[in-house]
């Protein structure tokens, strides 16, 4: 069983990272490992926005992240330099998401078996 | 090493610099529109088949099933879902993301 | 809510580790802001006493030439703080001689010392880390 990291450079939508990422991830826990931390950078931030409306038949990525994290205890890490830059604070935070330092990337990547990015 | 590449060859040079940074063992998996390098026909075709010569290529088939690409993909170039991408992050030591 | 400059809790023991880390630098600076939240990134690791190492090879050389000037496109200019890694114990800049050269850059060029090694050289360096970080 292997600790997997993961971080994701992109925000939900516009670019497929953050799918991805969510597919790799969801396939990793069925297999049997651990996803222990997901690391939101860049746009990237923007997949923790308590506000986003995506149309009713499509995916809700940042629920759907909520989801996977609260079913199987994976950290949803959101960069604070990068969330403060582009207006992601507490108040527009999605619950299950939380805004730290990106000291939290690295000790994933230290502590981590694995760690994937996924971006543009 | 695992190398994975997600942008087309003809949009950027992601995928023309990773097949330049290959060592002995590693392999390449193709995911997002980087599977559109996995193509036959193209002007990237005999890059990659150049390289799959070495390396095992990689391509993730829900993206290229995605983009209705999956009857046109090079012969040697193995198919993969993403629990197959998994097994291929585990299987190499680390992974490298060419974006 | 930590500091904006870390945020170093760490929550597990990270202490006696050492892993090999390297970033790699792909992409041309102010057009997209990866060069410059990539180098926030190294700037934090620094705190964490792995073995870092970076990576400039594609577009990413024109991260460290001389001479920014960024007054007019009114954007902070950020490549001085590349000399600033020397500060923080991180020495190991590697830039690739071919992509230097398709660039017509030379090591005189740069606004920091780095070791220019070829495409083959960068690939066994790439082989040889524990952790690549891409931007």
């Amino acid at each position: 069983m292997m600790k997997f990291g993961i971080l994701i450079n992109e925000g939900p939508y516009t670019h497929e990272a953050s799918d991805t990422a969510y597919l790799f991830a969801k396939a990793a826990i069925e297999k049997g490992h651990n996803v222990s931390r997901v690391f939101f950078y860049h746009d990237g931030v923007y997949n923790s926005s308590r506000l986003t409306e995506p149309p009713t038949d499509d995916r809700h990525i940042v629920n759907r992240w909520q989801k996977l994290a609260k079913d199987h205890n994976i950290d949803l890490v959101v960069c604070v330099a990068a969330a403060l830059r582009r207006g992601i604070k507490d108040e527009n935070l999605q619950e299950g998401f939380r805004i730290s330092g990106l000291g939290q990337l690295i000790e994933s990547g230290i502590q981590s078996d694995r760690l994937v990015t996924f971006g543009d | 090493m695992l190398h994975t590449v997600n942008k087309s060859p003809t949009e950027r040079n992601a995928l023309e610099s990773c097949l330049k940074h290959l060592t002995k063992g590693c392999a390449v998996l193709l995911i997002e529109d980087g599977v559109y390098g996995a193509l036959k026909g193209t002007v990237s075709t005999k890059m990659v088949e150049q390289a799959l010569k070495h390396h095992p290529i990689y391509a993730l088939y829900p993206d290229l099933e995605a983009r209705g690409m999956q009857d046109r993909v090079i012969d040697g170039i193995k198919l993969v879902d993403y629990s197959g991408f998994v097994d291929l992050a585990v299987e190499y030591p680390s992974v490298q993301s060419w974006l | 809510m930590t500091e904006v400059t870390g945020g170093i809790e760490m929550e597990e023991d990270t202490s006696g580790k050492i892993k090999k880390f390297l970033y790699i630098n792909r992409k041309a600076p102010y057009g997209t802001i990866y060069a410059l939240e990539s180098l926030e990134v190294v700037l934090i690791a620094a705190a964490f006493d792995q073995d870092v190492s970076l990576a400039f090879l594609d577009d990413g050389v024109y991260q460290i030439i001389k001479g920014q000037q960024t007054r007019t496109i009114d954007v902070k200019n950020f490549s001085p703080t590349y000399r600033a890694l020397e500060g923080y114990d991180i020495e190991k800049l590697y830039v690739e001689k071919e992509s230097m050269e398709a660039r017509g850059l030379k090591e005189e060029d740069f606004v920091v010392p780095v070791k220019v090694i070829n495409a083959k050289e960068m690939a066994d360096l790439m082989q040889s880390q524990d952790v690549v970080l891409s931007f």
